[in-house]
């Protein structure tokens, strides 16, 4: 992955990128034990992309398997399999840790003018609890893969015969990898920013992984603890959730969620922290309403946390908490918007420069718009009677949560990779990627929207014939977002061995990472910046860049 | 926390970091400090999810978490308590002497914690023992003859205590590092952060048992 040589500014010293700086541990070595934010970050990226690739596989199996009613290649068992490791490998592997463990890792220390998180081997302990639940979660599927779904509800995951406990224990083990993450970033954040790097001159992306960072702490717990309880009473047969036994599976679906929806949070708050950074770097002016925007964050984690009821209207609930339920979910649409609506205001009057993180970014707005409001759809009580576990649902979480997180992680990678590797990529086919990936994107997930409407229901293997076309245009709609992907990945690619050399500050950006040497040197910055104006703040930035 | 103070602090660490350029690795106390306060938090909540569930349960079958009760031996309890908060005043003295620069006092009363933990393991031992052996364990035959709210009762009773136990066990591998470190003069009179930190994770494993203790065995 070594660079070739670096453009040297003029009247500069060479500088040593953390790619050559030399270690205590050569080769293989000096990454498995690096304690370096940047190469864990990278560490993360390369294995997570790996799962992804995975979990993208499955997915496109389980759309051939819809192109026709009836079986089309496959069992029943092995669709219920592959939907199971679909989700968890997809919301445990990639979506929860995807931008913090990633960008967070790389980029956020950085940015907060740090030399490192504040707990750099806490970081690698994080990374290698990652991998073990990665790995256990990939022997689950060879041993009896488990066919619960993602959400491994109770008494079917106590009853089940397939291998849950090892599929649940990954799960655990991941969770406990994102504690310690959120737990580094938290501190990391309030102790090691820059001086004169004020809670509000931090960039909004910042704000996006501190807020996502007190998620991770305070609802992973919860879930860790209901999973393992789950495992004991597979195992020892202990009585807390089987109602043979007494116990309420209502209760299960309570705590699973408490924390399983605030992850829904944790996937897209530091998402749309890279929206504010890229938007004002690409419309060449200040983002507006930079407050409003870093409180939303907080204030989207707060309500967050108490929503988790709406995903169980049909399954059993007083009125009373249905009504709260759902008010509090109406609540989180409010911060949500104050976002969008400060972005696109960011837009109003910039010099607007469409390139491939900022066509990203915007089909972001337009995709999560839709996912967004169909949400409000499947808040309101007496509509999610009629879609809950229908095509509906499905559609709405693809578009927040592949649409959200996914189309900004694409869009973060195009957006930082000069910086973390050094190197440009091909414009032209990145953005033609982008474009066959959400044309793709949208005849892949929009159909399920109208079939979920007319009823067809969620995790059948079968459909009533009526449905066919529907299943079609999604099914060749699968081929062309899959192709988008793998054309984006090998322009990528492609970008890394034969891309031009990155300048520091390819894109005119006002943050502190493009202060420094692309890839930038191991220990970040020469010395630690002063920082006295705001995170985008254009006026003042040729002095300061001089002066650097 | 005032900005001046952590600018201040901050610089510190920027200077330290300077003196080892090469190493990440840089101290700052306060931060790690807080880094355990929320590593605690966690603990709390983990434990908050099974705290949720005891209470929803009790509230469904009241009377038979009563009964369940009364095979709890209230004494072999209280004296649990006692045994953890002496361990627990223990840490805070040790953590006094080490600041006075008694190494050997202080690695005396750390001693006496890591003996308290044992002993409030050996009771637990007895403790599950006699319920194994009259058969009121998960799949017991004593425990399949009783009522639904009594086998949640004891379902629970396992997972609390076992897993407050698992953290007794933790907690005292945790001191045992410490003590090492001091040993090795890695922890010493004006660098005893780590100490402090296990102190804390201590506490918050006596906090615990003091909610354990009055729900399982004084509620009747």
């Amino acid at each position: 992955m070594a660079n070739g040589s670096i453009a040297v500014p003029a009247g500069r010293e060479e500088v040593v990128d953390f790619y050559k700086h030399e270690s205590k541990h050569k080769g293989i070595m000096s990454w498995l034990l690096t304690v370096d934010h940047k190469r864990i970050g990278l560490m993360y990226l390369v294995v997570m992309i790996g799962f992804f690739l995975t979990a993208m596989t499955l997915g496109f199996f389980m759309r051939l398997e819809m192109l026709t009613p009836g079986q089309t290649l496959m069992k029943p068992q092995t669709y219920n399999t592959l939907f199971t490791l679909h989700g968890v490998i997809m919301v445990f592997l990639f979506i929860i840790p995807g931008v913090p463990a990633v960008f967070g890792n790389f980029i956020m220390p950085i940015q907060i003018g740090a030399k490192d998180v504040i707990f750099p081997r806490l970081n690698l302990l994080s990374w290698y609890l990652y991998i073990f639940g990665g790995i256990l979660a990939l022997i689950s599927i060879f041993t009896g893969a488990a066919d619960t779904g993602w959400t491994f509800y109770v008494p079917y995951s106590i009853r089940t015969t397939t291998n849950v406990s090892l599929t649940v224990f990954a799960a655990f083990v991941l969770g406990f990898s994102s504690i310690l993450t959120g737990l580094n970033f938290v501190t990391t954040i309030h102790r090691m920013r820059a001086p004169g790097m004020t809670f509000f001159k931090m960039p909004l992306f910042v704000w996006g992984i501190y807020a996502t960072a007190w998620i991770q702490i305070l609802a992973t717990p919860v879930v860790g603890i209901t999973l393992v309880l789950v495992i004991l009473e597979r195992t020892l047969g202990i009585g807390v959730f089987d109602p043979a036994l007494g116990g309420d599976p209502i209760l299960y679906q309570h705590l699973f969620w408490i924390y399983s929806h605030p992850a829904v949070y944790i996937m897209i708050l530091p998402a749309m922290g890279v929206v504010s950074d890229i938007i004002a770097t690409f419309s060449k002016k200040p983002i507006f309403g930079y407050t409003p925007i870093a409180m939303s964050s907080l204030a989207i984690a707060l309500v967050g946390y108490l929503v988790w009821g709406h995903h169980m209207f049909t399954s059993g609930m007083s009125d009373t908490s249905r009504v709260i339920f759902s008010l509090l979910t109406f609540l989180v649409a409010i911060p949500t918007g104050v976002k969008v609506f400060n972005w696109v205001a960011s837009l109003y009057r910039g010099s607007i420069e469409i390139t491939a993180p900022m066509l990203y970014t915007l089909c972001f707005i337009f995709v999560f718009s839709i996912g967004g409001l169909t949400g409000l759809v499947l808040g309101t009580l007496n509509t999610d009677i009629h879609l809950t576990d229908t095509y509906f649902v499905v559609a709405h979480f693809h578009y927040v949560m592949f649409g959200g997180m996914g189309l900004l992680f694409f869009a973060s990678l195009h957006y930082w990779f000069p910086k973390m590797f050094g190197r440009m990529y091909n414009e032209k086919i990145a953005k033609l990627a982008c474009i066959i990936f959400v044309i793709g994107f949208n005849g892949l997930y929009f159909p399920m929207f109208i079939m979920g409407y007319l009823g067809m229901p969620r995790r059948y293997y079968d459909y009533l014939p009526e449905f066919q076309t529907y299943h079609v245009i999604a099914t060749v709609s699968s081929w062309i977002m899959i192709s988008g992907i793998l054309l984006m990945l090998a322009n990528l690619l492609r970008g890394l061995r034969h891309g031009s050399t990155a300048p520091e500050n390819p894109w005119d950006a006002t943050t502190l990472e493009w202060t420094v040497p692309s890839p930038p040197p191991m220990e970040n910055f020469d010395e630690i910046p002063v920082v006295t104006k705001g995170p985008y703040d254009r006026e003042g930035l040729k002095e300061a860049s001089l002066k650097h | 926390m005032s900005q001046n103070s952590d600018l201040t602090l901050h610089q510190q660490h920027v200077h330290e970091a300077h003196a080892h350029v090469g190493e990440h690795t840089h101290r700052d106390d306060v931060g790690s400090k807080m880094g355990m306060w929320l590593f605690l938090f966690t603990e709390v909540l983990l434990f908050g999810g099974m705290f949720i569930l005891y209470a929803s349960y009790r509230f469904m079958y009241s009377d038979a978490f009563k009964v369940a009760a009364e095979h709890l031996d209230t004494y072999v309890g209280a004296i649990n308590t006692i045994i953890l908060l002496a361990s627990s005043c223990a840490v805070v003295l040790a953590i006094v002497s080490l600041q006075k620069k008694n190494k050997r006092l202080c690695l005396g009363f750390l001693w006496f914690t890591l003996a308290c933990g044992a002993a409030f393991m050996v009771n637990k031992y007895f403790e599950w023992g006699h319920k194994i052996e009259i058969g009121i364990y998960p799949k017991g035959p004593a425990l399949a003859e009783m009522s639904e709210g009594e086998v949640l009762f004891f379902g629970l009773y396992y997972v609390m205590t076992g897993l407050h136990g698992l953290h007794i066990i933790i907690g005292m591998i945790f001191i045992g590092v410490i003590m090492a470190m001091i040993q090795k003069n890695k922890i010493t009179h004006d660098n005893f952060q780590k100490l402090e930190n296990s102190g804390l994770y201590w506490h918050l494993v006596d906090v615990i048992w003091i909610f354990l203790f009055p729900l399982f065995y004084l509620i009747h």
